[in-house]
């Protein structure tokens, strides 16, 4: 399970913030997962406590958010966000398409005291 | 450890090739700036950066309100960092580090059983005496597969990731100095065997290579659509066994198009050698 060092390198990078800007308290921690990230929700949720004990974030919420995967049409130019990543484009059926958000792995706020 | 790069010696480490006394630490490389016109994903191209990129945090006052919870003087900052910006600074700097030498990395990734080393055991004997290469292979346990590969090229350096399920960018920035010479062109590392977790973790190579056997679902790459999609290069391996099994191998093409269209594919079979020419001249391409 990759997610435990995943959420380990979370909150190192959310560690040197708190220490850096004298953070006194963490109430939530919003992060957005893509689709093609290669992160699952429930592992990293499962595995961020395990990472924050010991750390002021250990209280903390932890708020998953996912993005879907959207691909823009090289030909047509049309942007389509897709359940399976399936690189074709809807509209006019070209596979000449370029991923454009699903890659996601971000911590993307922090509500801090 | 090294006060300087911080890689440790330790024995989980297995090395052959060079004397490993012979450590020089001249060659680190712990700044970089960071260009965007570099080769990727095999097709020798520079990139519109669409990357991600760390950005300084930037923190604002939120004027949200607090219906939901009582926070006192609490306040959001927004973030937008990468949650492995740690791993991708290394690989960065490995990417930059290769590319100041003129070496080609790949990063090769399969299932547990695909021919990664079988693969690499006969691409090293056909490039002998042609192309200097090097390579890193991970492995839970074991140095077998460096056994396996000894001799075969300039040095094998086996990495036991003992709890891990992924080779990640540090491991690889501390042995980089070791595991290649003045005259290396083409390093190959054979990740652990597992299709979800490498994909997570850039190591600094120039691309990833995707292995599927016939000996596995024709819908692999429909089901770890992540490591499909990400790769550049996808090798179709065991083609012997096709006439033996029910497996279509149309159908795993047009599974492969699926997710990846653009994706560059091998079909061969590391026992035979069937297929295998046209792989050993794109290598060779590579690094001219």
């Amino acid at each position: 399970m990759h997610e435990l060092s995943l959420a380990q390198s979370m909150v190192s990078e959310l560690v040197s913030y708190i220490e850096k800007n004298n953070v006194k308290k963490v109430h939530q921690v919003t992060i957005v997962i893509g689709k093609l990230s290669g992160a699952e929700k429930e592992p990293f949720e499962f595995a961020f406590p395990i990472a924050a004990e010991g750390t002021l974030l250990e209280t903390a919420e932890l708020v998953v958010e996912i993005q879907k995967v959207v691909i823009l049409c090289n030909e047509c130019r049309s942007e389509t966000t897709l359940d399976m990543p399936l690189m074709k484009c809807p509209s006019c059926s070209s596979r000449s398409v370029k991923i454009i958000k699903g890659k996601e792995f971000i911590i993307k706020s922090m509500e801090i005291e | 450890m090294c006060k300087d790069c911080g890689c440790q010696e330790g024995n989980e480490k297995k090395f052959f090739g060079h004397d490993r006394d012979i450590h020089n630490h001249d060659n680190h490389h712990h700044d970089h700036s960071h260009e965007h016109g570099h080769f990727h994903d095999g097709h020798w191209h520079s990139h519109d950066s669409d990357h991600e990129h760390n950005h300084p945090e930037g923190h604002h006052q939120h004027d949200h309100s607090h219906d939901n919870h009582i926070h006192g003087d609490s306040k959001t900052v927004m973030m937008e960092k990468n949650i492995l910006a740690k791993n991708d600074e290394y690989a960065h700097q490995n990417k930059h580090w290769l590319k100041d030498r003129g070496i080609v990395a790949v990063n090769i990734i399969s299932s547990p059983g695909s021919g990664k080393t079988t693969l690499l055991e006969k691409t090293l004997d056909a490039l002998k005496d042609k192309i200097n290469c090097s390579v890193i292979v991970g492995d839970q346990s074991t140095d077998n597969d460096a056994k396996r590969l000894m001799g075969k090229c300039d040095c094998v350096y086996q990495i036991e990731t003992k709890s891990s399920c992924h080779l990640d960018a540090k491991q690889i920035s501390e042995i980089l100095p070791q595991v290649v010479n003045d005259n290396t062109k083409l390093l190959f590392i054979e990740n652990v065997g597992n299709l979800i977790c490498p994909a997570a973790f850039e190591l600094g190579e120039d691309f990833k290579i995707v292995l599927l056997s016939s000996t596995e679902g024709e819908d692999k790459p429909v089901k770890y659509p992540v490591i499909f999609s990400d790769a550049s290069v996808a090798i179709i391996t065991k083609t012997d066994l096709i006439p033996h099994l029910d497996w279509d191998i149309k159908k795993c093409r047009n599974y492969i198009r699926q997710v990846n269209p653009g994706m560059y594919i091998f079909e061969l079979s590391s026992k035979t050698g069937e297929g295998m020419n046209s792989w050993l001249e794109y290598l060779a391409k590579l690094v001219e």
